[in-house]
């Protein structure tokens, strides 16, 4: 990465001093990068500021105070901490993210890539199509297939049935482990197509020397190819922890954060305070406890890859 | 038992162990299908009594079908145009210039692929509400340009990154300025990552539901992400069978583009610029 830069910046100097780029030529170069710095501040920065700022208010969505907001200080911030529903929703959303995410794809992805390099051919081509089609599907498509899946009536209930099991209606008793295993169908593509790469890239001859050296095949996986995919494992962690911490639609189309608030995540808390119940206020300041969040997440993934290369 | 022994027993074990993953993946949308196909549907996997296009032909209308169509087409291409023009231009001087500002930018812009969209949806909505621009349809497209513009930044720039640079020299050499240096030189040479970085924006806005939830309104604006939920719950009776037959309809020009990107480029086509630094 670093060797062609440094030959770049050569042959820039020899260009610059040849054809005379004026300094107006040099102040100017830099003018196409303005669009996508507008965009950015208007779109992204500006909304984060307005999170933060309104949240010490008690803007509305309608009535008196949709107009003209009150400075309330933390006291949104204190309702959040004395409010049972928050620190709930916190740990739901901690619970989603570490089974689906963290635990669930994270593994299943590096399983089946592990598989599909060990199996025929035609079988992992057909069972990389299989689960990256609820990958790529809208995402609404795939929260409608995950609900009439789950549902009382739903196909996984059928499935039970025809091996004399009692079904029971998982939307409802158990909404965490449907949305918790709908997340798992529909995000493994990601870590999936992500260790496939990184295990592609792995040199053959370390783990031959390490068969040849009589080195069983679990023995392998934990001492040669997990250190060196070690990177794609922290990365891809990064990347589809955020990615679940925003997931909304969802949630939203199988159980809309019920039954009473047993699958309230953040970000459909923060919907559901905000449009629902009209509170702005309140729901900005959840929605800045997720960019908080994630932020931490996103710093540490920017250091990780600076890590890599320096 | 001898190795080659060993390794065919590895390889059924692996393969039984895909097939039945592969099986568990598609088991939930093997109700979309069916479903589509019976006018009876329900929540259940049922053969059809008699398996029909009924459910397709009866959508087959401007409310129902073309107009959501036409939205979101409008919405996700006009969301892959921004982002294309906005992170050619940017990822340009970036990757081809020296400045000390270059890195801290692509550091901001690395950290911004990461925030979690739908948490910023509440704010989004109150600054549309400041701004008067809440059920418009190019406010929308910028809004969703910009959600994915961190990501094409960082492609296209990669891309740029590893076309190289004697070619412009040439160019520069005879005069040609810097710009047109991209437009001549690179642009034709990172024709296919742009076609790639264009799919994957177009995907991401055709299958997104929660940025046109909440900012357009007006049902002659929606896309089908949004009119689908009109099938859900509204009327009373769910036609579920309707519902499915939008599903696939609205489903298939993903699956196209996807098949078309995963053949030319390889399955990581999407991860090709996220990964690599």
């Amino acid at each position: 990465m670093s060797a062609p830069k440094i030959r770049n910046f050569a042959s820039l100097r020899n260009i610059g001093s040849l054809s005379n780029v004026s300094s107006l030529k040099r102040s100017t170069r830099f003018l196409p990068v303005v669009p996508s710095v507008v965009l950015l501040v208007l779109f992204l920065l500006a909304p984060v500021v307005w999170s933060f700022v309104s949240s010490f208010t008690d803007v509305s969505l309608s009535g008196k105070s949709a107009r003209n907001p009150v400075w309330v200080g933390l006291d949104n911030y204190a309702r959040m901490i004395g409010d049972p529903s928050f620190p709930a929703s916190v740990w739901l959303t901690v619970v989603f993210v570490a089974a689906s995410a963290v635990v669930g794809q994270n593994i299943l992805g590096l399983g089946l890539a592990l598989l599909m390099s060990r199996a025929g051919r035609a079988i992992s081509a057909v069972a990389g199509i299989a689960v990256v089609s609820a990958w790529i599907l809208p995402e609404i498509v795939a929260a409608f297939a995950a609900y009439a899946y789950f549902n009382r009536d739903g196909t996984l209930n059928q499935l039970l049935a025809a091996i004399g099991l009692e079904g029971t209606d998982w939307l409802y008793s158990f909404p965490m482990t449907a949305i918790i295993l709908a997340n798992l169908w529909r995000g493994t593509a990601f870590s999936m197509l992500v260790y496939r790469a990184a295990l592609a890239a792995v040199p053959r001859d370390i783990s031959e020397a390490a068969l040849m050296d009589g080195a069983g095949s679990w023995q392998r996986l934990a001492f040669i190819t997990l250190p060196v995919i070690r990177s794609s494992i922290a990365t891809n962690l990064m990347l589809i922890t955020l990615q679940t911490l925003a997931v909304f639609t969802l949630i939203w189309i199988m159980t809309a954060g019920g039954p009473a608030n047993a699958s309230t995540t953040l970000p459909v808390l923060a919907y559901q305070e905000a449009f629902k119940f009209g509170d702005i206020g309140y729901g900005t300041a959840v929605a800045s406890v997720i960019i908080v969040i994630g932020s931490v997440f996103g710093i540490a993934y920017v250091r990780l890859l600076r890590q890599e290369r320096p | 038992m001898n190795p080659k022994g060993i390794r065919r027993r590895t390889r059924l074990a692996a393969d039984a162990a895909l097939a039945v993953v592969a099986l568990c993946f598609v088991l939930p949308l093997l109700w979309l299908v069916l479903a589509a196909v019976d006018t009876e549907a329900g929540h259940e996997i049922n053969w059809p009594a008699s398996p029909s296009f009924a459910n397709f032909t009866s959508i087959l209308t401007p409310d129902l079908l073309f107009r959501p169509l036409a939205n979101s087409f409008l919405l996700s291409a006009g969301t892959a145009c921004v982002n294309l023009v906005v992170a050619v231009l940017a990822a340009y001087p970036l990757s081809r210039f020296q400045s000390r500002f270059n890195k801290p930018y692509l550091y901001a812009v690395l950290f911004a692929t990461s925030l979690p969209i739908t948490a910023i949806m509440v704010p989004v909505y109150g600054l549309f509400v400041q701004l008067h621009l809440l059920d418009s349809m190019a406010a929308t497209i910028f809004f969703m340009a910009t959600t994915t513009l961190p990501m094409a930044i960082w492609m296209t720039r990669n891309f740029i990154d590893s076309i190289p640079l004697e070619l412009e020299e040439a160019a520069w050499v005879d005069g040609a300025s810097g710009m047109m240096g991209l437009r001549t030189v690179v642009l034709p040479l990172m024709r296919q990552g742009l076609g790639v970085v264009f799919i994957f924006v177009f995907i991401q806005a055709w299958g997104n539901f929660f940025i046109p939830f909440i900012l357009l309104l007006s049902a002659s604006k929606q896309p089908a992400a949004v009119s689908i939920f009109g099938f859900f719950g509204q009327h009373g009776a769910v036609a579920y069978g309707q519902l499915a037959a939008f599903s696939i309809l609205y489903s298939i020009p993903v699956l196209v583009l996807y098949a078309l990107v995963s053949r030319g480029s390889g399955d990581s086509f999407a991860l090709s610029g996220a990964m690599k630094g």
